[in-house]
């Protein structure tokens, strides 16, 4: 028991500040549910297991929350092919995003880096909305959301998975995996992408999505000494991705640095080295020590048109964590150290700004949080953190959770909280680049590209209560987030459709969210999802008060699921919907341009269908296949000024809708247990 | 010679007792009769209102509670005492029958 225990505490608790919740979470698993919340955890946190990764096309990270409503996906852009996420209204740069608790998205990888996560390595994912915790980090605004990878102890030998579809994206990943002993474990696994042939549905001259090609590998150690309490982890992962886009006649070697076509290009290359050590005290499994190492490189090669940016950040990331417990397991704290380290080498060359913006970052800072649980119905974490950074400063950041089950089936929370981070307002901002747009800062004399760093409150309150329909379970809750920046970047679309404004913000800027959501099984096996969303994000830009450009204010989700018993050899139907609507969006300003090159104030509201079928023959061999935005809706004009793109009206980084119609595909999962 | 003999059986006594210290991590799995999360609940805080007892966890399905307890300050027999005073039967220790009378209907388990 106790070795059984130990393992888990292992597996789950060492690196992990909200670890007697994650514990919890993995108890939730006997109800067989890809997509878990527990009345028992105190934030406000989901966790997807792979199964729930499943059920969409899901080739990367990126892709990964469709099925999912606390986060929205956007539509992939013409240029990147890459879907932004927001969670609270608020894009990716103010979550935290980690792997195995180790920052991985920020930075120069802001804008694409999740999609150098593939998602056949995923196990599971853990989405917290509002402040989080504090022991990655002072960063994070409006939410984390944590990747942990297949873990080589607990993988199987061999797995290939092949996906094609009518976009012509080609992928293939294997995974293989050795016991070395019964302490060591190893996995590799390699990831492949492909874009070849080009697409052009909406006849603007221009590529739909980009041609790509992607080489992603990653070798895993594990050594597990159950007994005497060791656990250690050591990643090497290297990457290397192309993307090329434009207009469908350029030729990269004749036509770059010329204005015979418009093109763009994009490499990446990414070094990722990273080491954890944990141990728990085998007499004491409620005391741990963890320690993390991270190291990465990453390289970003690019030009768009005549605007070129090329970025490479080289970062250190070390972690030092003790958790143990005061009297009883009732009341557990987490201390430790941080540091960071980061160096950015940036060149930008666009309208108005030529040169480097070459800079070294640092900080150190030390966290402690308490846990109170009654291990009945309340339990709150109280997290503050001290850091040190060379461009931020001093400062403290503290957070707080707190749950409370009123009844049974039953749970509130609240949470509050403070963020604080430096805006990379080039890497954030790329799609801004494949444009005719000037970029101007209006400096304040800031540290920050001469702006100031970007500090926000975040706080929130949520309901579920779980009840039986016809005997049938269900539950349906609400939550509400608010978050207020006391000062941010404000990336200004309004001024004129030729600018693009970074300034600080002078003035309010908030975020307000709300969530209601019903979840019903009317019959077993079958399971609906819904969730009505409403945004209210405003800021004050220099020409008034207004809406963030790009969000819809009303969202309506809904996915509906159904599974036939497994049978003896594990043969097996999934089903499963998606639909979304989205409420009209308001559009950066364009009045200005001549007519043909202008959008609406606001964009058309609209609807769109995902639809997979899987079908499992037996446990080691699947097949599935899907479509993605069934009903064909597609934005009417995807790019302004497509036939002079290097005129004043062009820009390609307006996308409200998506930009390529229906999409099939196919693929296989096969595997040796 | 008689009173050396004393002193030494004494001095070799307290020694002994020296090396024999208290663990202050001892682990502890005690079969507690109940039913249900209700239960659990109960018996887990029971166990936690002992002071030294710094893990407690009750198994629904195996009626296992699994003790950490710091010998410095308690023993197993006082976290007994204070699951049975709850209503929950161990082996040494039983509830009496009017606090058993008193528990919740889905949490009257069957006594031995």
């Amino acid at each position: 028991m106790y070795k059984y225990l130990t393992m888990l505490l292992l597996l789950f608790l060492v690196f992990d500040a909200v670890a007697q919740d994650t514990l919890k979470a993995v108890k939730v698993e006997s109800t067989r549910k890809s997509l878990k919340k527990s009345y028992t955890v105190t934030a406000n946190t989901t966790t997807m297991t792979s199964h729930e990764l499943l059920k969409a096309a899901c080739c990367n990270l990126a892709e990964s929350f469709e099925t999912n409503p606390s986060i929205d996906v956007n539509f992939s852009d013409a240029l990147t092919g890459t879907k932004q996420i927001k969670m609270l209204g608020l894009t990716s740069p103010y979550l935290m995003i980690t792997e195995e608790n180790i920052p991985s998205v920020r930075g120069a990888s802001q804008a694409y880096g999740l999609t150098f996560t593939p998602g056949t390595w995923v196990e599971s994912i853990q989405i917290t909305k509002g402040a989080g915790s504090v022991v990655n980090g002072y960063e994070s605004i409006s939410g984390q959301i944590n990747t942990e990878l297949i873990k080589p102890a607990n993988d199987i030998p061999f797995f290939l998975n092949v996906y094609g579809d009518s976009g012509s994206r080609f992928e293939a990943n294997v995974h293989t995996n050795v016991k070395l002993s019964d302490k060591w474990a190893t996995s590799f696994f390699l990831h492949n992408n492909l874009r070849l042939s080009k697409n052009d549905m909406n006849n603007d001259g221009f590529l739909d999505n980009p041609l790509a090609r992607q080489t992603n590998a990653i070798n895993r150690w594990q050594y597990t000494d159950a007994k005497k309490g060791w656990v250690s982890f050591i990643n090497f992962r290297y990457m290397d991705d192309e993307k090329q886009t434009g207009q469908v006649n350029f030729d990269k070697n004749r036509d770059r640095g010329t204005t015979n076509f418009w093109g763009s290009e994009i490499n990446t290359q990414r070094l990722d080295v990273s080491a954890k050590l944990g141990y728990v005290f085998p007499d004491m499994p409620f005391q741990s020590i963890g320690f993390q190492n991270a190291f990465n490189s990453h390289k970003q090669d690019s030009y768009f048109g005549l605007n070129q940016y090329d970025i490479h950040q080289q970062s250190y990331y070390s972690n030092l964590i003790f958790n143990s417990i005061i009297n009883n397991t009732m009341h557990k704290f987490s201390t430790g150290l941080n540091f960071t380290y980061d160096r950015y080498n940036e060149f930008v060359g666009v309208p108005n700004i030529y040169g480097n913006f070459d800079k070294i970052d640092n900080s150190v800072g030390a966290f402690f949080e308490y846990t109170y649980d009654n291990s009945d119905n309340f339990s709150f974490i109280a997290g503050g953190r001290i850091d040190s950074h060379n461009r931020l400063g001093t400062f403290i950041t503290p957070r707080l959770h707190i749950r409370y089950n009123p009844w049974e089936k039953a749970v509130v929370r609240a949470s509050a909280g403070r963020g604080k981070r430096s805006a990379n307002i080039f890497a954030e901002n790329q799609p801004l680049f494949a444009s005719s747009r000037a970029f101007d800062i209006l400096s304040s004399g800031g540290n920050i590209y001469g702006l100031d760093p970007e500090i926000a409150w975040n706080c929130g309150l949520s309901f579920s209560q779980g009840f039986k329909i016809f005997g049938k379970s269900a539950d349906a809750g609400f939550d509400f987030y608010r978050t207020d920046f006391s000062n941010q970047v404000v990336v200004d679309l309004y001024a004129s459709p030729q600018q693009a404004l970074f300034y600080n913000l002078n003035g309010k800027s908030f975020a307000n969210s709300l969530q209601v959501e019903f979840n019903y099984e009317p019959m077993t096996h079958l399971n609906l999802r819904t969730a009505y969303k409403y945004y209210d994000i405003q800021t004050d830009y220099l020409s008034g008060t207004s809406e963030r450009p790009l969000q819809a204010k009303h969202r309506f989700f809904a996915n509906l699921e159904f599974k036939t018993h497994i049978l003896n050899i594990g043969q097996q139907w999934k089903f499963d919907v998606t639909y979304n609507w989205m409420g009209q969006q308001k559009l950066p300003t364009t009045a200005s341009n001549p007519v043909s090159e202008r959008f609406p104030e606001y964009s058309p509201s609209f609807s769109l269908f995902n639809a997979q079928i899987t079908r499992t023959f037996s446990s080691i061999f699947e097949m599935y296949i899907g479509g993605e935005n069934i009903g064909n809706y597609t934005q009417e004009k995807a790019i302004l000024g497509s036939s002079n793109p290097f005129g004043p009206n062009f820009d390609s980084s307006i996308v409200y809708a998506p930009v390529f119609g229906q999409m099939y595909y196919a693929g296989l999962r096969f595997k040796i247990k | 010679m008689k009173n050396i003999i004393i002193i030494l059986v004494a001095v070799t006594g307290m020694s002994a007792q020296a090396q024999e210290k208290k663990n202050k991590n001892a682990k502890y799995t005690v079969e507690v009769n109940g039913n249900c999360e209700q239960c659990k609940k109960r018996i887990e805080k029971a166990a936690y209102s002992v002071d030294g007892v710094k893990s407690a966890n009750w198994d629904v399905e195996t009626h296992k509670l699994n003790l950490i307890v710091n010998e410095e300050k308690t023993s197993l027999a006082a976290v007994k005492k204070a699951v049975a005073n709850v209503g929950h039967d161990t082996e040494e220790a039983k509830a009496s029958d009017e606090t058993y009378a008193k528990l919740h209907s889905c949490c009257q388990y069957d006594r031995k």
